[in-house]
């Protein structure tokens, strides 16, 4: 494999359905330990993805995640359709959650899960459109 | 100390035993709020909380944390064991308070 050819997966994230959070994760996960990626990159990787993934599920309508996987690195892209953020910058701070009650209750809120995917990716991208969606791409080289 | 040392202690009740007897347990560490544990629960941790939903586990995997701990007595009920049972992330339970437990735990490493 070159670094110009990627193995490509898709996955699909539904509004809400926490029983499945994770699960795009931990399949990618699995897929680069088979492919024998360094066990800490394997790590931001999950991190990173997970808290993108169940940011769709929390705060967006769902959407799809593509994941491109290259010789020295892997990129993933989550896009959902909605309903976007209005101010990225305060989004990104430490501690800052529009996470409603009742799933502050599971445990989410923090207002970490943004700041997790930069400080676990070598390159962290965010564009978002209010009443459009969010894209998230994030690379990790191996 | 490994997971299987640990398991043999009897400290707490093993309630999923996750087959990962091999991995070295690195540290303990306390945290209820899940990103904040995504982003500092070191590798290989004991994670004690009192956090009892599918999602405690969906982190505890992708974070790689040695075994989870629930304190406090929480009730576990069967959709958390069945994704614990499926991610094979070895679960106890304690009627101990965090504090203590992870007291004992760190003892014990
Ligand atoms: N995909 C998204 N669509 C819309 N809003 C989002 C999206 N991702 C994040 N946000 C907004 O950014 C805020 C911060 O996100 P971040 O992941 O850092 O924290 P959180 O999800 O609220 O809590 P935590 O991740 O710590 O459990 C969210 O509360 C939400 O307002
Ligand atoms: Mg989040």
């Amino acid at each position: 494999m070159s670094t110009s050819d990627s193995l490509h997966f898709q996955y699909t994230v539904s509004k809400d359905d926490f029983t499945h959070a994770g699960s795009a994760s931990s399949d990618v996960k699995n897929k680069l330990k088979k492919m024998n990626v360094s066990a800490a990159a394997v790590r931001k990787v999950s991190i990173a993805m997970y808290e993108g993934e169940i940011n769709m599920i929390i705060h967006a309508y769902g959407g799809t995640i593509d994941v491109d996987i290259y010789e020295d690195r892997i990129v993933m892209c989550l896009k959902d359709t909605g309903p976007g953020i209005a101010n990225i910058e305060e989004a990104m701070q430490e501690g800052f959650s529009t996470a409603p009650a009742d799933v502050i209750n599971l445990g989410f809120g923090a207002g970490m899960g943004l700041p997790n995917m930069r400080n676990n990716t070598d390159e962290f991208q965010i564009e978002s459109e209010v009443g459009v969606g969010t894209t998230v791409t994030m690379t990790v080289y191996f | 100390m490994t997971i299987k040392d640990f398991i043999d202690t009897n400290t707490f009740t093993l309630v999923n035993d996750g087959n990962n007897h091999d991995v070295e347990l690195t540290g303990c560490y306390c945290c209820d709020l899940l990103s904040i544990a995504m982003g500092h629960a070191p590798q290989g941790c004991v994670w004690v909380t009192v956090m009892n939903n599918v999602n405690t586990l969906a982190v505890a995997s992708l974070a790689e944390c040695g075994c989870v701990v629930l304190a406090c007595g929480v009730a576990l009920d069967d959709v958390f064991l069945a994704k614990a049972a499926e991610q094979n992330i070895t679960v106890f339970k304690t009627e101990l308070p965090v504090f203590e437990a992870a007291l004992k735990a760190h003892e014990l490493l």
